[in-house]
């Protein structure tokens, strides 16, 4: 175990030492065979919209870009006057809606590289940064490697809880985790914070595996990008508001709020709603790209809703798809997901999906039920 | 079509510093585009205001640049920036106007049939399409003190950056000897004929010299490059200043005249061509990968390129491993891949590999 650890530090993937029991596809009662063959299947999807991607998708994601932009422009204009109740309430919701774009359907989603294929640089997945104060290199490393690689093993995936919650029967329960409600709470409301700092991974930082050398140069970065984004919502545009200072100030910081709601909302529902697996090191060790595919479909959950709805949640309604395929762009998983819904009905696989509110209910039931000791 | 607005000229830096500070983290040029997308405070765009097909074969733009364009000298090149199907595409180009010409330039785009972006330029490129492009590049130029003696050799569509230097001569009324020595198969085939004839009838000091070997009679040379083109340019060619442009064929007989006179430090070689071929695509492990930065090269064995820089001793960044974390995209100048993932094999320039999901099928140069 440990020795595993300390190889996927140095970024390489586990490799085949001994099998376990237990895998998720024996849980699922599929042979090696068919989970190749599921493998081969997704391959194909993939392959098949890759060679589809064109204009059509490019066109899409400015579209959306000059969307956020128009919000942005017009939200900051409003919030110009914000003493005044509607254009305080407009500009608030403008400004909500342009974060809320720019980090979810863009940010996230350009990130990913979805859109590295066109060239432009404004959309390459190294270039981008975004409108949060969690620096975008950081971002990659510990959303697009740690977490789209090692998605929820237990141990590995440290979005499995963020570091501060108890979400899993695989995490031992300590006196402090009687705070786990009041810890989703205060994430919930800070998330662009807690994004932020995810990339220290403070805990193992208190453990003393990562020294301050290690540490330095991801608080600078950090230190520059949250600077920045402080100075232009907290004090360049409440200053430039004249008057209207405060209520400038305030106006942002609902937006900035209303935002991290939102993506706390949307993000834990999407591997977190009941039913959904976690699996353990052991048992991914020497993973195939077909036992890659089928962990990513079991550990993850989708939800319902229409076009807006999707577009606000980034996509990351289509959780599994996203999983599958986290740089395909994201427009295309509603086309794809039919398909691996069949896919999943043919090998008798679940396919997670339901409303946000049953989802985003039974992720608050999680959260509040592991604050106590698991029973038995 | 929509007459294109005069761009922004150059802002006060203090004012972008502000606007920026403004529109972190995308910066101010995200937010311009939108009114206009020739506006930028950084980045050189250009509006076509021409389009001109002066033989079968090729087009020429002529390009209004924004306000960060800083002109050239004659003989430089740009990289132009064009999207088709959401792809977007950069090549070099050689500036064809004078030099003394600040605020537009012409570029004349032989078809490559087979190619990617010059059928596509041939067939789409309109007035009033924006376009992206470097500042001007190379060291293909006059020397600033011009030279008396001066040979301008040029096959086919290279005849772009000898053109400038023709033009910018006569623009500044220079009186040294030019000669001007073009290749095209035919006389049809070569841009700028009237206009070259112009120059040299107007301008006693310039030597017009064409051969064009499918019509023989026809241009004042025959047949291809010989020692006696040369001497018919310019008896005293061993002291003149040499430059070349064209294909391959024509620049290898070029300089290995110049290098048997052991007169190699006055030629001047342009060329846009890779600098080393690939291998033939699809075909298994084969090339040598070079590592531009380090200095360091290594022999393709069928691992893939994030592999071979390691064995090679070096450390790019680098996560999953499995070509979705993106965190091992690298600059590639040139080189042939092939992806792992599609079994895709492609040849380009200029663009990004995802490391750790692409094989060398071919010579590759790498950014690292």
């Amino acid at each position: 175990m440990t020795s595993a650890l300390d190889r996927s530090q140095r970024h390489e993937f586990p490799e085949a030492d001994a099998r376990p029991e237990s895998s998720p596809a024996l849980r699922h009662h599929l042979t090696p065979e068919q989970v190749e063959e599921l493998g081969a299947a997704l391959d194909a999807i993939r392959l098949r919209i890759l060679t589809e991607l064109g204009q059509e998708d490019v066109d899409y994601i400015r579209n959306v870009i000059r969307w956020q932009r128009g919000l942005e422009v017009a939200g900051r204009g409003m919030l110009q006057l914000a003493l005044l109740p509607p254009f305080w309430l407009g500009g608030v919701v403008a400004l909500s809606l342009a974060k809320i774009l720019d980090n979810m359907e863009i940010g996230h989603n350009v990130m990913h590289g979805q859109y590295d294929w066109t060239g432009d640089v404004s959309l390459s997945s190294g270039g981008f940064e975004w409108d949060t104060v969690c620096p975008a290199d950081q971002w990659r490393h510990s959303h697009n490697f740690m977490h789209h690689t090692f998605t929820n093993i237990a141990g590995k995936d440290r979005d499995l809880g963020y570091g501060v919650l108890r979400m899993s029967e695989r995490q031992a329960w300590s006196p402090r985790d009687l705070g786990n409600p009041v810890y989703a709470l205060l994430l919930a409301g800070l998330f662009q914070w807690g994004v932020m700092l995810h990339d220290l991974e403070v805990e193992r930082i208190a453990s003393g595996e990562r020294g301050w050398n290690e540490v330095r140069p991801l608080v600078k970065g950090m230190a520059r990008k949250a600077g920045r984004q402080t100075l232009k919502d907290y004090v360049l545009f409440p200053l430039l508001s004249g008057p209207s200072f405060l209520a400038n100030l305030l106006g942002n910081a609902t937006a900035n709020l209303t935002r991290n709601l939102w993506a706390f909302t949307i993000i834990f529902c999407g591997h977190f709603p009941d039913g959904v697996e976690e699996f353990a090191l052991e048992e991914t060790l020497g993973e195939t790209r077909g036992e890659w595919y089928l962990r990513q479909l079991l550990g993850s959950a989708n939800l319902s809703g229409g076009p807006l709805f999707h577009i606000l949640s980034g996509n990351l309604s289509f959780q599994i798809e996203h999983h599958l395929f986290p740089d395909l762009p994201a427009r295309r998983y509603a086309e794809i997901a039919e398909e691996v819904r069949a896919l999943c009905e043919k090998y008798g696989l679940p396919y997670h999906s339901g409303g946000l509110g049953q989802q985003f209910g039974s992720v608050v039931r999680k959260i509040v039920r592991f604050a106590l000791p698991s029973r038995g | 079509m929509q007459p294109p607005l005069t761009p922004p000229r150059r802002w006060p830096r203090s004012l972008v510093r502000a606007l920026d500070a403004l529109a972190t983290p995308h910066g101010i040029d995200r937010y311009l585009e939108w009114v206009d997308p020739t506006w930028s405070v950084r980045e050189v765009r250009g509006v076509v205001t021409e389009v001109r097909r002066q033989t079968a074969g090729s087009v020429t733009l002529t390009l209004e640049p924004n306000a960060n364009w800083t002109g050239f000298e004659a003989g430089q090149h740009t990289v132009l920036t064009v999207e088709i199907d959401g792809v977007r595409h950069r090549r070099c180009y050689s500036m064809a106007t004078s030099a003394h010409v600040r605020d537009r330039f012409e570029l004349t785009v032989r078809r490559h049939p087979g190619g990617t972006v010059s059928p596509w330029l041939h067939a789409h490129a309109r007035p009033g399409m924006v376009v992206g492009l470097s500042p001007a590049q190379g060291d293909f130029v006059l020397p600033a003190s011009r030279p008396d003696r001066l040979v301008l050799i040029s096959g086919g569509s290279g005849v772009t950056p000898v053109m400038s230097m023709l033009r910018t001569l006569c623009d500044e009324g220079h009186t040294g000897a030019v000669a001007f020595v073009h290749y095209s198969l035919r006389a049809e085939d070569m841009p700028y004929r009237s206009e070259v004839e112009r120059l040299a009838a107007e301008h006693p000091n310039v030597r017009l010299l064409r051969a064009f070997p499918e019509e023989p009679g026809r241009g004042e040379l025959d047949g291809l490059f010989c020692d006696a083109h040369l001497l018919a340019a310019d008896r005293h060619w061993r002291d003149a200043e040499t430059f070349v442009c064209g294909p391959a064929p024509l620049m290898d007989a070029v300089r290995a005249r110049f290098e048997q006179e052991g007169r190699l430090e006055r030629l001047h070689r342009e060329a846009f061509t890779l600098a080393f071929p690939a291998s033939s695509p699809g075909a298994g492990a084969c090339g040598t990968v070079r590592f531009q930065r380090s200095g360091v090269q290594i022999d393709a064995d069928g691992r893939t390129l994030l592999e071979l820089a390691e064995a090679a001793g070096l450390r790019p960044a680098s996560g999953c491993r499995m070509g979705i974390c993106h965190t091992c995209i690298r600059h590639m100048a040139e080189g042939t891949v092939r992806d792992l993932r599609t079994g895709v094999t492609r040849t380009a320039v200029d663009t990004d590999v995802q490391l750790c999901v692409h094989v060398p099928s071919g010579d590759v140069l790498l950014d690292l």
